[in-house]
């Protein structure tokens, strides 16, 4: 009871000091909205939604322009770029996880692939600096899309009594520990994989927004400082550098993103397709 | 746990009962207190973990590099399935620091 009156008055306290703080020119965030909301082009059409559609069309464009080569002859400009995806996606993602049967659903996993990509990397091109993917809409939907493609799938390849045997069942368990096992992988693969599939798209790519907005914000108010300049401007220069550092970081936290939404959609579609036994 | 929610509760009783907030901004500021906290706790357990799948997957490639590409699939997706706790933690934290 001591502990809680003590924290309590500690808490009023820190509540007390807090306007002093807030009428100086000191650090302070910006409400969340300002940073992620952005204001309707046309009504429903914001700079997210541009960026989604944006990315959708440099995808395509680039792969019609691709396809128009001659393939017998050696690759040129676009059409190489073109390649080592189509490489990458197909040894790296489908061969490693579904193996060489898996290779038809190379069209699926490298539009998701190109799409999400090309979605998260404006978060660091400059003047654009928002991910599509920063915003719960887009995730959502991909995970819900991937959801009904690996359920449909399984149900295609093994009938819909097999497919939930096989997943609510899984073969080589002891009897008795059904009981804990089928309602556990009931939520795990009907809920907690979407879920888990939206979230981690999501949430990479909001708080390395986040991330690159405090840094950016810290450094821009330390360079503006109006008291103590000979000491607050060149400390300036220390959130400028991890600034610089994240802004690389996150070009690597864009690829590692999509390349690990498009693995868990291979691995799930590759486990819905073969089952264990 | 308990002890600490009830803290940041009485916190905000006592502040609103101060006249400084009503309840309603008394309330908004103690989740906002329990948002870093919440954040802290759940990203303990994922850091451990990343840290050990990274740790092993070092192990076996240094012992089996012709392995390596495999064991570098399977550690992204052991990454992946860690790392969605500590980012569910952050999701947290956006919703009980801003919502």
């Amino acid at each position: 009871m001591h502990a809680t009156e003590l924290a309590i008055a500690v808490a009023v306290r820190l509540e007390s000091l807090r306007p002093a703080a807030d009428q100086s020119n000191g650090f302070s965030f910006p409400p969340i909205n300002t940073i992620l909301r952005w204001k309707d082009v046309v009504p429903g059409i914001n700079k997210v939604v541009l960026i989604g559609i944006a990315a959708a069309l440099i995808g395509t464009v680039v792969f019609l322009l691709a396809l128009r080569q001659d393939g017998r002859k050696a690759p040129r400009g676009v059409r190489n770029l073109a390649e080592i995806v189509v490489e990458f996606v197909e040894r790296n993602i489908i061969m490693e996880t579904m193996g060489r049967s898996g290779l038809g659903w190379t069209p699926f996993l490298l539009s998701m692939f190109v799409f999400i990509f090309i979605c998260n990397i404006p978060g660091i091109i400059p003047f654009i600096q928002m991910p599509a993917t920063a915003r719960m809409g887009l995730p959502a939907f991909l995970a819900l899309m991937v959801w009904v493609v690996f359920n449909a799938t399984g149900i295609k390849h093994q009938g819909l009594f097999g497919y939930f045997k096989n997943v609510l069942f899984p073969p080589g368990v002891p009897k008795a520990l059904y009981i804990l096992v089928t309602p556990i992988e009931l939520i795990s693969t009907l809920v907690v994989r979407p879920f888990s599939l939206a979230v981690r798209l999501f949430a990479n790519m909001l708080a390395g927004h986040l991330l690159l907005v405090i840094f950016a914000l810290l450094t821009a108010s330390l360079i503006q400082a109006q008291t103590n300049q000979f000491l607050l401007v060149p400390v300036g220069l220390l959130p400028f550098a991890l600034l610089m550092f994240l802004t690389a970081f996150e070009i690597l936290v864009a690829f590692l993103q999509a390349y690990i939404f498009t693995v868990l959609t291979a691995v799930y579609i590759g486990g819905a397709t073969h089952p264990e036994h | 746990m308990e002890a600490l929610t009830r803290i940041a509760s009485a916190g905000a009783r006592a502040a609103a009962a101060a006249g400084e907030f009503t309840a309603a901004e008394a309330k908004a500021n103690a989740a906002a207190q329990m948002a870093g906290l919440a954040y802290g706790l759940a990203a303990i357990g994922p850091g451990v973990g990343i840290g050990m799948i990274f740790g092993k997957a070092i192990e076996a490639m240094a012992r089996q590099p012709e392995s390596a590409g495999m064991v570098r699939t399977t550690m992204f997706l052991g990454v992946a399935f860690t790392e969605a706790l500590a980012l569910i933690g952050f999701v947290a934290f956006i919703l009980l620091k801003f919502a």
